[in-house]
């Protein structure tokens, strides 16, 4: 299955290869673009001392965590989210005839490492908080290990979307509030927002565990909503819980596959 | 190599109200055995390519059994797509944007072909479909014709016991057409290749199909030679009418 994800991630690499400036004029603009976010970040620290109780660099480190794994997800998979277009042009059929399966397929569609650019922004927002936040070095095995897991949530979320699109072929809107609003909800500190949606993102979509759990043990801090410790350490089993759902609707989704007329 | 036993395919369409439900096939029963080369004949609507995407696994049938190659399209789509090729005139299953040449290396890859068989296969495809002037050209440049004998190649690569065609003839001119029925005789004679085809051109039936099967509202209207097909309207000269007769009783 890896292998044959390069394979075709390798292929339309190269066929993209043939516009170099269009590739590096896009890298460059997503770097710039979300570079905007964290010159919010700065603007609204020259007015205060901290942000839902938490100081620049922790939020800083908390933006880096959450853009790294929603970047990666996305250039890896975001493309499953993309599914009612196949389906409408027809280019699923052909997908479910190869003897691959179609989420690999659609994952490396016209794959591209335009979003590298959104990738090193947030990898270094993250290098820049890491040393200048103090961080007990007995901690740290667990920043690898959230980036994987918000990796994993990011990318269930988009294969949920996906596999929502088999019965509704305008879902995307939907699974783009997920996706994309759960991306910008996990790039500030959970306690600027109220209690009942923090509760919801940590018992439903469990979005609290792509970085804020695990960044709460990483910075030594007390939960500001009292939710008890060991919360910090289950973003594996909550990725993997949340992976086997979206694993399992899309095979529904497949099977509920009705293709076109003509 | 096929089997459907009283296979359904309904579809819900429209919301609300206007909520219906289409059978686009119905209690559906045939059997193809290896080496046959059967043409799927029916009026638009029939119900042929609903069929076409149940054996290939594409859609999962609603009632009924099918075997393809032995497997179970639906639960082993993968496994079967290996034994099987698959063209549909319609449409291309090639990626629009690679050469030609990438998109047959990209299926050696996933399909798992030994290198030495898939440049001897490649190269005799590559002579008999006469691609030799345009491998190197992307597809979105190809006309019709250059496309769908791409297709046809890349549908052979693996040598497929099974090739499932859904309307192959579609758009092309004469020559061509002659070409593409030439070849798909010759490699059902030669290789034993397994050939279920559907085509609105009845030249296609006459020149390459021993058994004809004809399907109308879902529904087989008939399975037999086609000289039982002719034998059913005597006294009509042409196949067309034997044909169009058969559409509308
Ligand atoms: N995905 C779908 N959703 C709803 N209805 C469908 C769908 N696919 C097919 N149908 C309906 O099922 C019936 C059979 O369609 P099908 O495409 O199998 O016909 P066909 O024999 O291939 O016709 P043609 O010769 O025009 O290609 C038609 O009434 C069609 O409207
Ligand atoms: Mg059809």
């Amino acid at each position: 299955m890896v292998r044959t994800y390069l394979l075709l991630a390798w292929t339309w690499m190269r066929a993209s290869a043939q516009y170099p400036v269009s590739f590096a004029l896009m890298t460059l603009g997503s770097f710039t673009l979300t570079g905007l976010d964290v010159a919010g970040i700065w603007i609204i620290f020259e007015h205060t001392e901290s942000l839902g109780g938490f100081g620049l660099f922790e939020v800083m480190f908390l933006y880096g965590t959450s853009g790294l794994s929603f970047a990666l997800a996305d250039m890896l998979f975001g493309n499953v989210e993309r599914l009612s277009q196949h389906v409408r042009a027809g280019s699923f059929d052909t997908m479910l005839i190869r003897p691959t399966g179609a989420f690999v397929q659609m994952a490396t569609d016209r794959f591209g490492v335009q979003r590298l650019g959104r990738i090193a922004q947030a990898a270094l927002v993250l290098g820049i908080s890491l040393p200048r936040l103090d961080l007990s070095w007995s901690r740290m095995w667990m920043v690898p290990l959230m980036v994987a897991c918000g990796l994993v949530i990011f990318t269930s979320i988009f294969a949920l979307g996906g596999a929502l699109q088999f019965l509704l072929t305008d879902a995307p809107e939907v699974a783009n509030a997920f996706t994309y609003g759960g991306s910008t909800l996990t790039q500030y500190p959970l306690s600027i927002y109220g209690g009942e949606l923090v509760k919801g993102v940590t018992f439903i979509v469990p979005l609290a565990f792509v970085n804020w759990q695990p960044a709460l043990y990483v910075l030594d801090r007390e939960d500001p909503f009292g939710l008890p410790y060991w919360l910090r350490f289950v973003a594996p089993v909550a990725a993997v819980l949340l992976a086997v759902a979206a694993a399992l609707a899309w095979r529904a989704g497949i099977r509920r596959y009705r293709s076109t007329g003509s | 190599m096929i089997e459907v036993d009283r296979v359904g395919r309904s579809f819900t369409v429209g919301r609300g109200r206007a909520r219906r439900t289409v059978h686009a096939v119905r209690d559906l029963s045939f059997t193809v055995g290896s080496g046959e080369f059967v043409g799927y004949l029916g009026p638009n609507g029939a119900g042929k390519s609903t069929t076409i995407k149940m054996l290939t696994g594409i859609l999962a049938p609603t009632s009924g059994r099918i075997r393809v190659a032995g497997l179970d399209p639906t639960r082993r789509r993968t496994a079967l797509a290996r034994r099987i090729g698959v063209v549909f005139g319609q449409r291309t299953t090639l990626w629009w944007d690679l050469p030609l040449k990438d998109s047959f290396e990209l299926i050696r890859h996933l399909y798992k072909v030994d290198r030495v068989d898939f440049r001897r296969r490649l190269d005799e495809l590559a002579d008999l479909l006469d691609l030799g002037g345009f491998l190197h050209t992307p597809v979105r440049q190809l006309s019709l014709g250059q496309r769908m004998r791409g297709d046809v190649t890349a549908a052979l690569l693996h040598e497929p016991a099974v090739l499932i065609l859904d309307e192959p003839t579609i758009g092309l001119d004469v020559v061509s057409k002659v070409a593409m029925r030439a070849f798909l005789r010759r490699l059902n004679a030669e290789h034993g290749t397994t050939v279920l085809l559907t085509t609105h051109d009845l030249g296609d039936i006459e020149k390459l199909c021993r058994r004809v099967m004809l399907i109308d509202h879902g529904r087989l209207g008939f399975d037999g030679t086609v000289d039982d097909l002719r034998a059913t309207a005597p006294g009509r000269e042409s196949l067309e009418e034997v044909v169009a007769h058969l559409y509308t009783a």
